[in-house]
This record gives structure tokens, sequence and C-alpha cells, in this order.
């Protein structure tokens, strides 16, 4: 829209037509107060703090409901609109406490900041002041009645954020109160929002309430550990017994590629890194079947030479090695390379939970087809396929729900089930469960597929579209998704986006842990930058898959399986007996069913604990940053070189670290131990940083920049705090699709928005609120 | 998760409703642009015919306008002549707003207060009368004014309130 000139406290201002004065304001610096006002929900106008002059108008206007117009002369702080704001903070303080002293808000309260701007620390109001008492919505919702403001900003994101329609207002006027919709709790996705945008600390999280106060809490920015699509979560951290414990997590400043958006996960199940089942002290199996504890260097000692034995006795093949899908980009990396270069085995697969190596292969020699997760929220159309966003994906439903409000994207459904998203639907069908490869099909032209009427009206509706965005869940795999890609082709300008199921499941495929690919999905028996940089070491022929390594252990065909971060025994039901005659070590966080089976059990630290890189299911990579520390534990990074170290493997051929420079510039020491936290950005970004530990995850990071196909993204924005788009496919893949045939492996996690995989059962308030909500579809299904 | 059982729990085509105001509801979410519009009216029969909103009459309302149970409580509880829970079979209502006050109004309520035994939003343990306190009823010209369910009586005093009540008590026993 054309653009209208203003005047604003004196200074001429240009906006777009349309523009609401408050946003206008903001865009060049004049701030205007607000509490119902918020960017991206409706409008409400409830509070009456923005209100200004605007010249010609007879009363005081509402900055946040008045569009811009062409001359318009306005005064936004002048003293009759600071005694107005000042006589409307007493009003709203008329029944608030002033119990800042003990509120979680209080510090980081958008009332007690106005209270103390506008002065308004008298009243004239001599009445006692009406209380109530808290209540307990749910396990993570507290609601302090008092306190409200009704801003109705929580209604609002509940009902037109999050399309669950939670909350309500009930009553009228003074006596008016926020409503849960079941008379007297939540039933919910319990995703937390309405906790993180009350503007005062009338809704409060159990995870936080009256633990501490905000200035006493270091903030990190990090990524949520839990599904795959890589949320920042703003985690705050104090200092305790045993390191450093995580208190909080939410993402109030609204930056990373989640925005304002976390879900239940990123928000409260961080607990299990303050989990007191952590393990903190190698454990080493003892001649007498029990574990003890010992020292790290003997731990590591007995790794290292039952590795060495295995491989110089009964050779690479021998070795077999799990890889994590919650481990970072460098880890996962390194992994494979210690497998390939030290290990000389090709035995290595991760928990595959979607077919990666079906959409790279299908995509094989495009540019720029993979969609980001911000497409999302940008794309004029989007078809899902399988999958349930709202349960799997919490941040992509956000991001269709919001593009449908503000953008009216059209959003095609092909489902078997119906789930949630489909309210926001322009077309919904529902396909039988192992329909999918055939609904692939159809799209592309099939017409022997027996598909009815609604699916023909909207496979008609999706030939009209340009920039699709295409979405699967793992119910595509293989040939189904050549087929997808097919009908993509078709369109113009198509995106493509495979969903998978943790934190770093695509990292873990990009970072070549398969049996037959190398980083990047190269062939293994081809030619690579990759074998030039390893030597011609590492098998040419694939290895085992992660079924097979169990079948090879129990033929007794396997001398040794390093599993790091996974839980295999747990998932797919592996018998105690099988892997009796193979040394097993893991690395984990917990006693995991792998880890009772163990010889040697290292303790590690979690994605909250460590530095690196992930990247999510859309490919979008994102820094990892320190944040909790937990003292005994070591990062599966750190645990990989030292056994390679003490294997007597050269540490400087496995990570490019040192170049020459000596010194101790304080990385390798105390709490800051192995990571790169301290280390400038620029020098960072510039790679002119010393990397003197081979500990240091940006060492690895230059090599899988140099050698994996589509990590070459710009280092300097990746640690100014932006995602990068990573694009696997594209030159170098040369060879990929003569593994049509190969088995996919694949074993989707089930998870719903209250589970994570293993993980989630060592985090207690995930498991409360799973209790919880399956207690209400029980009642709800009576 | 259970997040839309709520427009699901009543089965479709089942009523709680008689069939008479059954057919009204079905006629009435025709009349309007949106049919949460009709979702006052609906209460207000709802009532009149059950003697208060039920919670099964809020699932089937929710259910009938595709609204949540929460959308009809947000409204239903705006209201001060809804009520979700049964009263007497004569509601009266004293009005004791300017007009009726400066008439006597609220003498007449104490009045009705100490002659039923009861307070304001409370019904007599024969389950015959309840007695509310309300605000202009828009009788004003003959004041004071009390309203008995739909009914208006005017120009009152104390002693004709009496009548007024025994009438309505022997109009009970019937």
């Amino acid at each position: 829209m054309a653009d209208v000139t203003l005047t604003v406290d004196g200074k001429t201002i240009t906006a777009p037509a349309g523009t609401l004065l408050l946003e206008a304001c903001r865009k060049v610096g004049i701030e205007i107060p607000a509490f119902c006002y918020y960017p991206g929900l409706s409008l409400q106008a409830a509070c009456r703090m923005c209100l200004v002059r605007i010249e010609k108008m007879p009363k005081l206007q509402t900055a946040c409901t008045t569009p811009v117009a062409e001359g318009m002369i306005v005064s936004t702080e002048t003293d009759e609109i600071k005694q107005a704001r000042k006589a409307m903070l007493e009003l709203v303080l008329a029944n608030h406490p002033l119990d800042c002293p003990v509120c979680d808000a209080g510090g980081e309260c958008e009332l007690q900041d106005m209270t103390f701007k506008y002065g308004a620390g008298g009243s004239q109001f001599v009445e006692i002041k009406n209380h109530r008492e808290e209540q307990q919505w749910s396990p993570v919702v507290f609601f302090d009645r008092p306190r409200c403001i009704l801003c109705y900003r929580c209604v609002r994101v509940c009902n037109e954020g999050m399309d669950v329609a939670a909350l309500g207002i009930q009553q009228r006027n003074v006596g008016s109160v926020i409503a849960p919709n079941d008379i007297t709790s939540l039933d919910c996705e319990q995703c937390g929002m309405c906790i993180d945008i009350c503007p005062v600390g009338a809704l409060t999280s159990d995870t936080y309430r009256y633990k501490t106060r905000p200035w006493e809490m270091t903030h990190v920015g990090t990524i949520c550990t839990h599904c795959g699509d890589g949320c920042k979560t703003t985690l705050g951290v104090r200092r305790s017994d045993d390191g450093m414990q995580i208190v909080r997590g939410d993402n109030r400043d609204k930056s990373g590629l989640n925005g304002e958006f976390l879900c239940v996960k990123g928000r409260y199940a961080f607990d299990f890194a303050n989990s007191s089942e952590r393990l903190t002290q190698p454990l080493v199996r003892q001649p007498n079947g029990e574990f003890a504890t010992v020292s790290w260097e003997d731990a590591i000692k007995v790794v290292a030479k039952r590795f060495r034995a295995a491989r110089d006795e009964r050779g690479g093949r021998s070795i077999g090695v799990i890889g994590s899908t919650r481990i970072t980009n460098e880890e996962a990396y390194l992994l494979q390379k210690i497998a390939r270069s030290a290990f000389g085995t090709n035995n290595i697969d991760h928990h595959r939970t979607t077919d990666y190596v079906g959409i790279v292969r299908a995509l094989d020699g495009q540019k720029n087809r993979f969609a980001s997760i911000a497409d999302a929220g940008s794309a004029p159309a989007i078809l899902i396929l399988g999958n349930d966003p709202t349960e799997q994906h919490p941040l992509l439903a956000w991001n269709v729900r919001t593009n449908v409000r503000h953008n009216g994207a059209r959003i095609y459904l092909a489902n078997h089930r119906k789930i949630k998203l489909h309210r926001q639907a322009k077309s919904f069908i529902q396909i039988p469960a192992d329909g999918y490869e055939a609904f692939a099909h159809f799209l592309g032209g099939d017409e022997a597929s027996s598909f009815g009427a609604d699916a023909i009206a909207l496979r008609d509706s999706l030939r009209q579209e340009q920039n699709l965005l295409i979405v699967f869940g793992s119910e595509l795999r293989g040939t189904a998704i050549s087929a997808l890609v097919k009908f993509g082709f078709s369109l113009p300008d198509t995106k493509f986006a495979c969903l998978g199921d943790y934190v770093n499941s695509r990292g873990a495929a990009d970072m070549g842990l398969y049996p037959d690919l190398l980083p990047g999905y190269q062939p293994i028996h081809g030619n690579s930058a990759i074998r030039a940089e390893y030597g011609d070491g590492i098998p040419r022929e694939s290895g085992l898959d992660l079924a097979q390594m169990f079948e090879a252990a129990a033929r007794n065909e396997l001398a040794a399986l390093y599993v790091v971060g996974d839980d295999p025994v747990e998932r797919l039901g592996i018998a105690e007996e099988t892997l009796h005659n193979t040394f097993l070590v893991v690395q984990d966080m917990f006693m995991t069913a792998t880890a009772k089976l163990a010889d040697v059990v290292l303790p590690t630290a979690n994605l909250y604990e460590k530095s690196g890189t992930v990247t999510n299911t859309f490919g979008d990579l994102q820094l990892v940053k320190k944040a909790a520390d937990r003292a005994g534990v070591r990062t599966d990074l750190e645990l990989i070189v030292r056994i390679a170290d003490t294997m007597g493997e050269d540490v400087h051929t496995l990570v490019p670290f040192g170049k020459g420079v000596r010194a101790d510039m304080g990385q390798s020491r105390g709490a800051q131990s192995g990571e790169a936290d301290r280390h400038g950005i620029w020098l960072a970004a510039h790679n002119l940083e010393p990397k003197l530990s081979p500990f240091d995850p940006n060492a690895l990071l230059d090599e899988i920049q140099r050698l994996v196909p589509g990590y070459d993204f710009d280092r300097l924005d990746l640690l100014g705090g932006t995602s990068q788009q990573v694009q696997p496919a594209g030159d170098g893949l040369i060879g990929i699709s003569q593994l049509a045939d190969r088995p996919d492996g694949i074993l989707p996690s089930g998870d719903t928005l209250f589970t994570s995989g293993t993980l989630g059962h060592y985090s207690e308030k995930l498991n409360e609120v799973e209790v919880f909500q399956t207690k209400k579809s029980m009642v709800a299904a009576d | 998760m259970s997040l839309t059982k709520i427009s699901e729990n009543p089965k479709p085509g089942s009523t709680i409703f008689s069939p008479e105001l059954a057919a009204r509801f079905d006629k009435l979410v025709t009349l309007y642009p949106v049919r949460r519009s009709a979702l006052i009216p609906m209460l207000l029969y709802a009532q009149d015919e059950i003697g208060y909103v039920s919670d099964a009459a809020i699932a089937e309302i929710a259910q009938r306008l595709d609204l949540t149970v929460l959308d009809v409580r947000n409204v239903l509880s705006y209201y001060s002549m809804l009520r979700t829970n049964p009263i007497g079979k004569y509601n009266v209502q004293v009005c004791t707003n300017i007009s009726c006050m400066v008439r006597g109004g609220q003498e007449l309520f104490q009045h009705c207060k100490k002659r039923l035994g009861i307070g304001h939003k409370q019904t007599t343990s024969d389950g015959i009368f309840s007695l509310e306190e309300v605000e202009c009823i828009g009788a004003c010209s003959w004041a004071p004014a009390v309203q008995v369910n739909y009914d208006f009586h005017e120009n009152l005093t104390p002693e004709a309130m009496d009548a007024l009540l025994d009438e309505y008590r022997s109009k009970a026993g019937q």
C-alpha cells in the first residue's frame, strides 16, 4: 500500500497506509506502552495504555487500533497523556497485589515497568484489595487471579496462535476472570504460551514459580533437544551444588527461527538434565558381573584397549558403531570419522526416523528445492502428507496456522487420521494408512488409483499452485518420495521438506551415520574428497546397518559395539544374550536398557551442556551453546577424541586443531573445558581463532564445511545467531541413485506432544503432563 | 489428546430439549449471518424450558452452534439473567434502581427479605420463591416495580407485595 506521512512528537515519519499508529511509532523508535496489544494477534484495545493525542480528534485515541493517516499530527508523551496513563495504571493496580518481591514476573514485569515509568506508586483507593487464592490449572500452569490485568493476551494466543481455545473470559466488569476450559483445569496442549505472553505474573509455570529471580540467572539461547523442528530455547541457568542447573526455558526475546513460539517440551522438558538419575561416574563391568565406578583414565583405557584388540585381531568389520539423533553435527561427524578411519569399519548407523536418503536421492542434481521451516510461515500454499505436525512438529504447526491467519495460505492435507490441522486446511482428505504411495502416484496423474472426487478436486486445486511447499512424514519413503517429487516438479518452484523426529535426525543423516553413505550422502564406494582426506583405509563395501549389527552380534560376529547416545536395546527389544559375546561401550546420560547390558558406561553431557551445531529436519543449521553443566560428565566429542587418542590414533588427523599455535588461553581448563564459548565471535567467524583444543567443535566445523556438500554456509551469519539453511542435494552425490534397493531401516518414533523417545522417560514434568492429559482424554471418551 | 471433545460430546441428532424447542433451535441458527449470533436467544429459551442453563444444555448448544463449551460459558456468565443453577418456581425480582428507589423499592426489597426469610439470590426451602435485587427493569413510570418470572407488578407497597406473594403461593400449590 502507498505510504502516508504523519507527524509524531514533532518528527515527520512515513509508514505504509494501514499500519497501526503504534507499530509505525515503534518502527522509528517511539515507544508507546501497551499491555493488551501484541503483534500478530487480533486487536483488543482493552488496557488503554497506548492513548495518544491526535490533533482534530476530540478525545485521546488508542494508538494500537488507529491506522496511520496522511497529515496526522500525533503527540505520544504530553502531560495530559502521562496523566491519563497514570490514571489507567491506578485502576489496573486497584486490585493488583503488591507482591512483586515474591512474584515470578518481578524484574521482567510490564506493569512494574509502567508503574515505575509513570510514577503511579500511590493510589486514591482505600478499599481492601480483593484477594483470591492461586489456582493450579495443570501440572505446568498456575493462575493468580488478583495479578491479572485482563489484557486478554493469553486468551488470544490460545485461540488464534495455538487454535486450542482453552482460555476464555467469564463474568463481567470488575469480576471478569480468565477461565480454563475444563471448569477448574486446562485441557490443552500445555504449551505455556499463555504464561510466556502474560505481561504480569498472573500465569506462572510450575517449573519456575518461586524458584529464583530473573537477574539471578544466566540466560543462554540454545536449541531445544527434543523434536526435529529445532526451536531456540533460552535457558535460565543458575549455579548449583554440582554444576549449572537449568531453572527455566522460554524464548521471550522472540529470536531464532521459532520467534515467540515454544511447545511444552522446549519450555519444560529440560528437567532430565537436572535428574538425580544422571550418571556422573564411568562404570566398568567387573569379572563378577557387577559395575564398578572407575576413574575416567581407567575407563577410557579399557575401552581403547578392547577396541584396538577387536580391530587388530578380528578386523574392522567386527566393530559396530551406533550414533545418536541428539548429538551435535560435529560429534556425529567425528563419530563416523573415527569409525571409518580409526576402526576401519562402515558398520555405523543411527535411529532413522524418516527417509532423508530418499528425498536427497529424488532431488539429486537440483538446487534450492529444500524448504526452510520459515517457508511454512510464508509459502502461499502447503501440501502436508502424513505426520501430525501438532503432535510431532509443533513449530511447523504454529507456522502453518500463522501463515493461514496472516497470509491466507492454502493448506492441503492428506492423512490417514483426522489431524488437528484439518481446521486450517482448505481441503482435507482421509486416505488409507497404507495409501500414501498410491496417493503420491495419484497426484502425479495415475488415473488407475481409487481415490474419490474429493481427492481429484484437491489435485486439481494443487495443479493451480505455484511456490507450493510439500511437507511429508515418514509415511512416504523411497519410491513414494520419488513419485511425490516428480509431481512437485510438474508445478513451478515447488519446495520440499521431510519430517524426521529428533533434534539432529537430519544432522545425523547429513553427517553420514549410515553404513553405505559418507557425510553429505556420498556413496561409500565412490571416490570423494572425504576418501582422499581420510586415506584409502575406509572399506569400499557397505557396512552393517543397525539391525544387522545385532544379528551379527547374535552370531558372535561382532567383537565390539560402540553406542553413543542411543538406546537400541529398548527400542528394538534386543534380547540380553544377543550381546553376550560383544564388548559393549555405551555413552549416555542415564542407565538405559542398553547401558544396563554394557561393559563400559561413560556418562555424557546432553545438548544443553555442550557447544556445536545441529541441523533441524528442514535443514536449518543452528548454533548450540553450552548453558548447563553437570560435574562428572563429559561431552561425546571429548570422549570420542580421548578414546581415539588412547588407541594410539593421531588426534591431529582426526580433529584439525592447533595449526602450530601453542598456548593455553584457558580453553582447556575449568568450567569451559573442551568448549569454545569464550572465543571472540569475530575471530571464530573468520577462522582466525587458534582452536587450541582437540575438543573444540569449531575445529570440526571447519572440516565439515570443507568436506560435506551443502554445508558451505556463512559462518559469521551463523555465529551472529541466524540459522543457516543447508541443502545436501547438489553436485557430488553421483551414484546415490544406485542405492535404490537398500532397506530403509526406518522406525518412526511415534512420539506425541508429551513424549520424547528415551529421553522423555527422564523428564518428570513431561511424564506428569502426559498422565494429566491422558486422564482428560479418558474422561472425554466416556 | 481430547481437544475436540467439547463439541463431540453429545451425540449428533439427539437432544435434551422438547421437540418444539429443538425445532425452534433448528430454525434459529439459520436466521443470522453467523451461527453464533443465535447463542443468547438459545440460552434464554433453554433456561425457560429447563429452569436454568444446565451442563447438558450448554453442551448441546455448543454443539448446535459449533462453539466450544468454554465459548458458551464465557457468554453465559456475562449476563446476570442467565443462571446455571435451579431456582424457585417464582423468581421475585425487585428493582432498586433510581426511580424505584425513590418510590420505596429498597424498602420493598427489605420487606420481601423478611417476609420470605431469604436474601438476594436465595431460594426458599420449599422451592417456591427465589429473591433477587435487580437493576432497572424499565417500569420507572409505575415505580416501585417487581418482576416475577416474566410478569410485571407495579406501584407496589409492602401490603400489596404480601398479597402478591400469597397469590403466588396459592398458585404454586395448584
